[in-house]
């Protein structure tokens, strides 16, 4: 049996959590098995449960979950994981996901691979890749142990149909109201914004756009085209933009399809957060910048001329 | 208060990487070594800031080789109290190094134990929660802020979209990040004391083999640059679209 844990926001689950689900019942199928949700708080998408192919779906609803608490978390997940027999449990990879997996894996003296981006190779054992060394490297680990425990990085498989029939069952942890360690004092959401973690495309300026008044071309851009927004570490620690938007070996690492960098000189530290995007395109004025060599596609020019211009190709491209 | 943090060693940030005995081993020739920015920079600082405003002590911790003793010794000229080398070999595995860790934090009476967020040789984000679950804690990972009052931490901490503030009332374990300190250079002092300040070697109990690297790989290079010029924009809008189809 293969445990995927879910995520879900305004009662849907999020795109990572269906690759997961995607990548679960693949393994489900080849061990004939059965793919187990678990899902922590009230869920109303039973239609993503039928169509991706859960086979059951956990609900745990008490109040001691309100809170994400890792140790928690880990308790209840594990009570289901053994109860259903389990073998394989997979996380998306990103906060909450690195925090239960690693957890998991001690709890259940397993194997881990935190942030795998391959699909599992079966043949004679358990093969997984991982970049590593921010990216100039991947490794292939074999998982020997026999609890196996991946989070899975974002854009690792495509979403696919499984028409299931998903029997939901809402499963009472018993952990008592006095085990809670962790209590929530505020929580900021920065408005209308797309969060970085989870677009599919991400433009990102640097110290090339000269200051915070020039961003406006780079916030067009990303309107147009349904992108977040991002910057580098010299932008960031200049307070020209929010120390979340910053990406690198420092900062957040993605892998949008497409990653525009714009004024970006391509140091090693800012590709460690980059380089496993699927298509990078950079806009440059120097020809020698580093990053062209780690690009798809490049324009040597201004951005302050560039830029304009495409973003009116690109709201030509997409009828906006 | 008692503050253990872990200290990992990793190639340093530009070193080139490259693999030998048919890329199944790390090649060490000519690459330098450092601290995990991370680990220094944040987990160490803030420990020795909130020792340094409530008292306690700091203790550095690695798992590795006996080598590793001088980043060890490094930490402590920054200002780390003690240290303790647990001696392994390199290629010790993520749940070995947490499980001896745990036990150490556990028999010595430690109410928080601190890493990075990550290395930045292996990326794992794995071993702050292996931890905290072999002691039974709670872990706040990818922490940014953390103040420390009494008994009570408020732990910031960067989600989807915003950030969170977070209350966790006893021992914990807390993965830091970019904002919780700034870099701190040993000075003079720090150093001549490095040399005096006691630093224990203990063996590590190993078992069972849970993941095995079965090989290494560097990253292949992306192909060839495809360069349009401002004349050529909207060329460039269709390759993105027909060709890479990403828009
Ligand atoms: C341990 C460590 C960790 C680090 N972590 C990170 C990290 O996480 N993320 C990160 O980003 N950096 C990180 N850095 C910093 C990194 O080394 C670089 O200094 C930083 O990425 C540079 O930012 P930049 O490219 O915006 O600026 P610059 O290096 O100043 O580059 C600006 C670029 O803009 C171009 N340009 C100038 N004018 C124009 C114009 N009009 N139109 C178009 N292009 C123009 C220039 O040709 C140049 O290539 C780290 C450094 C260290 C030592
Ligand atoms: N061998 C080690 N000895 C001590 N601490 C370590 C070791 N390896 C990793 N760490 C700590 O664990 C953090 C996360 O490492 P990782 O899970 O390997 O990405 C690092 O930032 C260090 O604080």
């Amino acid at each position: 049996m293969v445990l995927v844990f879910l995520e879900s926001s305004n009662h849907k689950i999020k795109k990572n959590s269906l690759e997961v689900i995607t990548y679960g019942k693949k393994i489900a199928k080849a061990n004939n098995g059965k793919l187990i949700g678990i899902h922590f708080g009230a869920l109303d998408d039973s239609d993503s449960c039928n169509k991706y192919g859960l086979d059951k779906l956990f609900i745990l609803n008490e109040p001691v979950f309100e809170v994400f608490d890792s140790r928690l978390y880990t308790k209840a997940i594990k009570a289901v994981y053994l109860a259903e027999n389990c073998q394989f449990a997979f996380f998306g990879f990103n906060l909450n996901g690195k925090a239960l997996s690693a957890r998991l894996a001690a709890a259940l003296d397993g194997g881990l691979v935190n942030g795998a981006n391959s699909f599992a190779d079966l043949n004679g054992g358990f093969k997984v890749q991982k970049t590593i060394y921010s990216g100039k490297a991947i490794a292939t680990y074999q998982i020997v142990a026999q609890h196996k425990i991946l989070s899975i990085a974002s854009n690792t498989v495509s979403i696919e149909e499984n028409p299931s029939t998903c029997e939901v069952v809402n499963f009472n942890s018993g952990i008592a109201a006095s085990e809670v360690k962790v209590k929530k004092i505020k929580e900021e959401k920065v408005a209308g914004e797309i969060p970085l973690a989870e677009a599919d495309l991400v433009v990102s300026g640097g110290r090339g756009l000269k200051g915070p008044e020039n961003w406006g071309m780079i916030e067009d851009c990303a309107k147009i085209i349904g992108a977040a927004t991002a910057c580098s570490r010299a932008v960031a620690d200049a307070h020209w933009r929010p120390h979340h938007e910053h990406v690198g070996q420092t900062g957040g690492a993605i892998a949008p399809n497409l990653y525009i960098a714009v004024g970006i000189s391509g140091a090693i530290q800012h590709l460690a957060g980059v380089s496993n995007s699927k298509t990078i395109l950079v806009v440059n004025i120097d020809p020698e910048a580093p990053f062209f060599k780690a690009a798809d596609y490049g324009v040597v020019g201004d951005a302050f001329e560039v830029m304009p211009k495409l973003n009116e190709a690109l709201k030509k491209a997409k009828g906006v | 208060m008692k503050y253990l943090v872990c200290i990992s060693k990793v190639p340093d940030t530009t070193a080139k990487i490259s693999f030998k005995n048919e890329d199944k081993e790390f090649n060490s020739d000519g690459v330098t070594f450092i601290m995990n920015p991370t680990d220094e920079w944040y987990a160490l600082v803030r420990a020795l800031e909130l020792k340094e405003a409530s008292g306690g002590q700091v203790t550095v911790i690695n798992v590795g080789p006996k080598d590793n003793e001088k980043f060890l010794r490094s930490a402590i000229a920054i200002g780390a109290d003690d240290a303790v080398l647990i001696e392994a070999n390199e290629e010790t595995e993520s749940y070995y190094i947490a499980k001896n860790i745990a036990k150490y934090a556990q028999e010595n009476g430690y109410n928080f134990v601190i890493t990075g967020k990550e290395t930045i040789s292996f990326n794992s984000f794995s071993l702050g929660g292996m931890i905290a679950e072999f002691m039974d804690l709670p872990f706040i990972n990818q922490a940014t802020q953390w103040m420390l009052n009494g008994e009570v931490s408020t732990i910031y901490k960067e989600i989807e979209g915003g950030e969170e503030v977070l209350e966790v009332t006893g021992n914990c374990v807390i993965s830091a990040q970019k904002g919780m300190a700034e870099q701190r250079l040993a000075n003079m002092k720090g150093i001549m004391m490095a040399k005096t300040k006691p630093l224990a070697i203990i063996p590590i109990a190993l078992g069972e083999e849970k993941v095995q690297v079965s090989q290494y790989q560097v990253t292949p290079p992306r192909g060839n640059c495809k360069m349009f010029t401002l004349d050529q924009i909207d060329e460039l809008v269709q390759a993105l679209q027909s060709e890479a189809k990403v828009i």
